[in-house]
């Protein structure tokens, strides 16, 4: 039986996480991260907010989703070099392999999102303040379903999406 | 000052991995604060716990699981959790109910039984919260958290990985000097080197250790402290329990993003240094007068963060006071003179409640080996996630 593909959390992230909207997988210029924007004040945020702005200074309930920007600057990073808890989901008996963790600076919406970085990222390819750009990823698989979520990658050098 | 509430006893149970329940480790540290006070636990009128959840930190049980254990007297009794922040809300609570006249005389105690290794959220499916989210999502435990920062130091200030080695060396000497820290002994630069990198750049012993421990705390009114027959005690001169202000730039986790500032501009003051500002203006001093502070050192380079959030050097200049020797022992300033969680580890209910017994230690001049010398001021301060801060300063 085909598994289906399903958002690891639903509406952070365009279509479901296969990069829909022109073309297919990494790279595709499509795939974006989803969050809202008050009508009243202008406010961003992510993850989404949908009820009420949680601007101080702003009685806004009028919140509409916006797509980030596709590329940031890295902000930091680090690794996991041993197995996290649950509710991570691992196998614990197929040997821990660390991933890495990014922080990305979004120059348009002056904030900073943590995601995982594609794999095959190591700590020794970042530096703070390299261009990533976010991209299509999958969390992990079950019987039944492919788990989708967003991945920063190093921009690469012909800027086309080609690794 | 009329705002100020003494500090007639202080009592830990010892940090360690016992494998009790924490019941039983507050229990021993609330009799111990109660002997150090001179008092019974039926002159207690307010009892104020810091939460603790079974095996883990989200908070459930409370300060009635203390009364019930010291013996149901029917005193008033509060509950406080607010994560790492939680003991110092409870002393901010049990101070204002002295300041308000409620009870002359508060006990706080905090205690816990932690998990081993890695902190993780409560059971079950919840993608509402953002705790839950962060594993889920990203297995982005607290020292993936730490390291973060400890990266964007090296980045932006030159630390290095031997500047983080360094806070530990420092933090170790002064542990081994007291008998409720859990690791008693010297460590060396070369032994964090060759310990196991957990979250690049930090490695094991750049990171606190889950840890089970309790502290409390005998809190009263000047006047009750004065029929005592304390005329000097140590007081608690202020308690700063404030949030961050929207919007929130400094990275935190459990959440994912920052707040936007393409809206509103950013806050003058970022949060951690927000949590030191307000203690400062409550107690009317700044860190220019300051003995000691206690930081949390839940990693080493948050302690260098510490430096800078508390106003003793400037932004990007802690690493270099702590080379030249000011935050050790024998130093202008000592930081974490009792060994900070880099000795005793985390007992997260307990730790910020652990902080002011050693302010109330060093005060007194009751601190040993490791005492600063005509200490009369002192700042603690900690964090909690979600979005809780807060500092103590005393003064004798």
């Amino acid at each position: 039986m085909a598994r289906t593909r399903k958002p690891v959390v639903q509406g952070w992230f365009t279509g479901d996480g296969d990069g829909v909207g022109d073309g297919n997988g990494p790279g595709s210029p499509g795939f974006r991260l989803l969050g809202t924007r008050c009508g009243d004040c202008g406010a961003v945020f992510f993850p989404r907010v949908d009820s009420f702005c949680r601007n101080p200074g702003c009685a806004g309930t009028e919140l509409t989703e916006v797509p980030l920007s596709r590329r940031g600057t890295v902000w930091s990073y680090t690794d996991g070099r041993y197995r996290p808890p649950p509710p991570y989901v691992s196998d614990p008996a197929v040997p821990w392999r660390p991933y890495t963790l990014v922080a990305v600076e979004l120059a348009a919406e002056r904030m900073v999102v943590l995601g995982q970085a594609a794999p095959g990222v190591t700590v020794a390819d970042l530096r703070v303040g390299m261009p990533v750009e976010v991209v299509p990823g999958v969390l992990g698989e079950d019987a039944g379903t492919v788990w989708t979520t967003w991945w920063w990658r190093p921009v690469p050098h012909d800027g086309r999406g080609r690794v | 000052m009329t705002g100020d509430v003494a500090v007639l006893g202080v009592g830990l149970h010892a940090w360690g991995k016992w494998g009790r329940g924490f019941v039983e480790y507050g229990t021993v540290a609330a009799r111990a604060a109660l002997a150090d006070a001179g008092l019974e636990w039926g002159d207690v009128q307010s009892v104020v716990g810091a939460d603790t959840v079974r095996g883990g930190y989200p908070g459930y049980v409370a300060g009635a699981t203390f009364a019930r254990a010291l013996g149901w007297q029917g005193a008033r009794v509060t509950s406080v959790y607010a994560a790492c922040a939680s003991g110092a809300q409870a002393i901010a609570t049990a101070r204002a109910q002295i300041l308000a006249g409620l009870a002359d005389v508060v006990l706080v105690v905090g205690a816990d039984a932690a998990p081993k290794g890695f902190f993780a959220p409560a059971g079950g499916d919840r993608p509402d919260d953002p705790d839950w989210l962060r594993f889920r999502l990203l297995g982005a435990t607290n020292p993936a958290y730490f390291g973060l920062y400890a990266r964007r130091r090296m980045a932006l200030y030159g630390d290095t990985a031997e500047d983080f080695a360094r806070v530990k060396v420092k933090n170790a000497a002064a542990g081994a000097a007291n008998p409720y820290a859990r690791y008693r002994k010297p460590v060396t630069a070369a032994e964090v080197a060759a310990s196991p990198v957990v979250a690049d750049p930090l490695r094991l012993l750049d990171i606190c250790a889950t840890s089970d421990g309790a502290a409390a705390l005998v809190l009263c009114g000047q006047e009750y402290a004065r029929r005592r027959g304390v005329a000097d005690p140590v007081r608690i001169r202020a308690v700063s329990t404030v949030t961050p202000r929207y919007p929130r730039t400094d990275l935190d986790l459990p959440d994912i993003a920052t707040d936007s500032a393409a809206a509103v501009p950013e806050p003058p003051v970022a949060f951690r240094p927000s949590v030191a500002r307000a203690a400062y203006e409550e107690a009317g001093l700044g860190p220019d007068d300051l003995s000691l502070a206690e930081v949390y050192d839940l990693s080493t380079a948050l302690e260098l963060q510490w430096y800078e959030d508390l106003g003793l050097c400037a932004e990007g200049e802690g690493a270099a006071l702590l080379r030249e020797g000011t935050t050790a022992l024998g130093g202008r300033l000592p930081v974490n003179p009792s060994g900070g969680l880099a000795s005793f580890g985390e007992a997260v209910p307990a730790q910020a409640i652990a902080q002011v017994c050693e302010l109330t230690w060093q005060l007194r001049g009751q601190a040993g080996a490791r005492q600063v010398p005509g200490a009369r001021t002192g700042i603690s301060v900690n964090q909690g996630l979600f979005g809780h801060g807060s500092a103590v300063v005393a003064v004798r």
